[in-house]
């Protein structure tokens, strides 16, 4: 095997666990009350409207989609030439605060069932939408997610070039 | 504002939760997001807890149906000076009866209450007034206006939204008010979406509005027409079959005794209780309804969570268990509610959980034999389980308990909790588990002995509630129906006769006397609506059918408008009181129309040693 091809693993590796412990976080903030932010949900609303298939999607393209980011944080240390937890820690909450302040208020435009507060929800559109900072999912929810993108990026940042 | 009388209250629900409107248009009664989970709606508890309301202003009269064959609710105001208007309420059921609510092919919210308001003749000013109070009305809520999506309910863990057509604005004490003035043709709708944990999803109104409010009437008929019952009383007994489903859990197939708590037994009492739990006690009644009127799934669901509920206890049984067999009910006070009609304390959970009860292996076996009767099949764990239990009676039935009624005073040797243990041994003997027969039939000789001569009062020529007392107690009745007594023998006439002349209130029957304090709790008590049930299906098994219709027909006058009976009923005015509605009432209502109308419900004498 080719120290290429080991590297690959490696990043896939952690990529999963990294994605596990984010999404453990999550499904605890969502589970103790905090947020009712469900990333996997959202993903999965956009191709189905059935709740248990639109979940089980949602968290295959998350898990997937946790691969793909794993391979670019692989990319950012390099570049940066810094790794270790505190740096992955600081790479997750910038990329945490991407998703709260540019990527989830543009849902409602991207999503196909995402109601929005102009329009009113129609026979497809009816997911609340998360409006600034993700704060209609309860006022925890930025809190929990920056954690959630902390963690992930903690433990890549600890793992991907060692 | 003053308290509704309980019968005032009309259910709705959506087989995971309960909702209970008034006669006047408010919902004052829901758990979310489950029959068991802290209020959201609770002013049935205290005025401030909690209430969605929606009426004509004004003075009006009111009357109310069941939309025919469902559980969506009509309520009609006939508005001084002409007009009229209909509120329909309903929570939403999907289009496809038999779907699965997490396959629906779009979002649908977790629950869902629709209220269709429509003018239907004159003009009508229709006033709103939403004020959810989570946690029992401990939780202080704000509201947030999102655009077209309609008002957010913040400050609480869970989504919740109400959208609709009536402009609503924040009052004092986080309450949305409005008016909207509507003219005959004309309808508006508010819908109340709740999601516990996930993304909001808030629904449509206008067209399609309508259409979940015609896929739910469609849902519950479908679900109606699968009744096989053909004998007289029809309409009570489908009645009694749609509370038992708004009771019957879709998430685990559990029965709840009744969706709400602490609704007194006597107004100003202390005899109020949880009763939002499944009761063993139920069980084989329960089974009996939903067998003998072709609701054979809801059948096989709830045996299915009987037996599986009940193997965190086994080999022992536990009197109650919650919707997913949790064993741990503690009971607490909410200190902070006045209770209905200050009928204090409001109980959560349930102290009775952890008494010993041996009638409930007889109720569990013989639910498990009516399932085998009715042509279902035992697996092996299933067989290995009823074998535990065997042994469990066998080595716990000469023990005192607390009995059928969970008194709370001292253990005491029921003599109906031996008949059930007598019961339990006898349909065991009878289930081919590959036990000891013989041995078997030695304890069912032993038990009956012990009855005859500990449970018999040869001066009142009854079967006595307890050992060594010479007190009726009203479960004796179904003696006959378990098949230990025949109804005709001697000692079981005696028995229907000292019964009913010792706790018979007008005609109708009480469970036991309460002036000996028999159940450790001071106080009186109203009529116990199933005990006269139980005699009117005495009384047709017996044969003294006029009798039994008299009765049964009594009975029948005592629902509320819309057929729904609470635990108990007010001797001499005839009202509900007590937890409401209830399954054991509804159960017991069809079991009796059953023995005076098709068929007798005498288990025959299975033993031998049968009297």
């Amino acid at each position: 095997m080719t120290e290429t091809s080991i590297q690959i693993l490696h990043v896939l590796l952690w990529g999963l666990i990294a994605t596990g412990a984010m999404s453990g976080v999550q499904f605890g903030a969502q589970g103790l009350g905090y947020s009712r932010l469900s990333l996997p949900f959202l993903i999965g609303t956009m191709f189905t409207g059935e709740r248990r298939a639109a979940n089980v999607a949602g968290m295959v393209f998350y898990l997937l989609g946790g691969w793909l980011f794993a391979f670019i944080y692989y990319f950012v240390f390099v570049g940066l030439g810094r790794d270790g937890w505190l740096a992955g820690a600081l790479v997750g909450l910038a990329h945490g605060a991407i998703l709260l302040v540019a990527l989830l208020p543009l849902l409602p435009y991207l999503h196909p069932r995402m109601a929005s507060e102009y329009d009113g929800p129609s026979y497809r559109r009816r997911l609340q939408p998360p409006g600034f900072l993700a704060l209609n999912y309860g006022y925890r929810t930025p809190l929990s997610t920056l954690v959630a993108h902390a963690v992930y990026g903690a433990i890549l940042g600890a793992t991907l070039l060692r | 504002m003053s308290f509704p009388p309980i019968g005032d209250y009309a259910a709705i629900g959506n087989c995971r939760s309960v909702a209970l409107v008034s006669r006047d248009g408010a919902l004052e009664w829901l758990c979310l997001p489950t029959f068991s989970s802290p209020s959201v709606f609770g002013a049935i508890l205290d005025r401030g807890a909690g209430h969605f309301s929606v009426r004509p202003r004004g003075a009006y009269t009111v009357s109310r149906r069941y939309v025919p064959e469902t559980n969506v609710l009509e309520t009609t105001f006939q508005v001084a000076g002409g007009g009229v208007l209909r509120l329909t309420d309903c929570m939403t059921l999907p289009a496809e009866p038999t779907a699965d609510l997490q396959s629906l092919p779009e979002l649908d919210p977790e629950h869902e209450v629709l209220r269709q308001v429509a003018c239907v003749a004159g003009e009508v000013e229709v006033e709103v007034e939403f004020a959810p109070r989570p946690a029992y009305g401990r939780d202080k809520v704000r509201f947030v206006r999102r655009g077209r999506l309609g008002w957010q309910v913040c400050d609480c863990h869970f989504g919740a939204f109400l959208n609709g057509d009536i402009e609503l604005a924040p009052h004092e004490r986080a309450t949305l008010r409005g008016t909207a003035r509507l003219r005959a043709g004309e309808e508006r709708w508010l819908s109340f979406c709740y999601d516990e944990s996930e993304v909001s999803v808030i629904t449509p109104l206008g067209a399609w509005a309508r259409r979940r409010l015609e896929d739910t009437i469609g849902w519950w008929r479908f679900w109606a027409r699968q009744c096989r019952y053909g004998g007289e009383y029809g309409d009570a007994v489908l009645r009694s079959a749609l509370t038992l489903k708004l009771l019957n859990s879709a998430t685990s197939g559990a029965v709840l005794a009744a969706p709400t708590t602490s609704l007194p037994e006597a107004i100003g009492g202390s005899r109020n209780w949880d009763y939002r739990y499944c009761w063993l006690r139920d069980s084989a009644l329960v089974l009996y309804a939903f067998f003998r009127l072709g609701f054979l799934e809801e059948g096989d669901g709830f045996l299915g969570w009987l037996l599986h509920a009940t193997r965190l206890t086994w080999p022992k049984l536990q009197v109650m268990y919650d919707l997913y067999g949790e064993t741990r009910l503690t009971e607490r006070e909410l200190t902070h509610l006045s209770g209905y009609r200050g009928s204090r304390p409001v109980r959560i959970g349930n102290g009775a959980h952890a008494q010993l009860q041996l009638d409930i292996y007889g109720e569990l076996v013989a639910a498990v034999a009516e399932y085998v009767r009715a042509g279902g099949e035992l697996d092996s764990s299933e067989r290995a389980m009823l074998a535990g239990l065997a042994r469990t009676v066998c080595r716990m039935w000469r023990l005192p308990d607390h009995g059928i009624w969970e008194t709370r005073r001292e253990p005491r040797h029921h003599t109906y909790s031996k008949v059930m243990c007598w019961v339990a041994i006898d349909r065991l003997r009878r289930l081919e588990l590959g036990l000891d027969r013989a041995s078997l039939e030695r304890e069912c000789i032993a038990i009956r002995e012990d009855i005859e001569a500990n449970g018999y009062s040869e001066v009142k020529r009854s079967y006595v509630g307890y050992y060594g007392g010479d007190e009726p107690d009203a479960s004796l009745l179904l003696l006959a129906r378990h098949g230990y007594c025949a109804p005709e023998h001697p000692r079981m006439q005696g028995t229907y006769d000292y019964v009913t002349r010792r706790l018979s209130r007008g005609g109708l029957l009480a469970r036991f006397p309460t002036e000996s304090v028999y159940d450790g709790v001071v106080g009186d008590e109203n009529v116990f609506a199933p005990c006269s049930f139980w005699a009117a299906e005495y009384l047709a098994n017996v044969g003294r059918r006029e009798e039994a219709k008299a009765l049964f027909e009594r009975l029948l006058g005592c629902a509320n408008d819309v057929g729904l009976y609470a635990e108990e009923i007010v001797a001499g005015t005839g009202e509900p009181i007590g937890n409401f509605p209830q399954a054991f009432t509804h159960v017991s209502l069809i079991s009796a129309a059953m023995a005076l109308t098709v068929e007798k419900t005498v288990h025959p004498p299975l033993s031998s040693q049968g009297k």
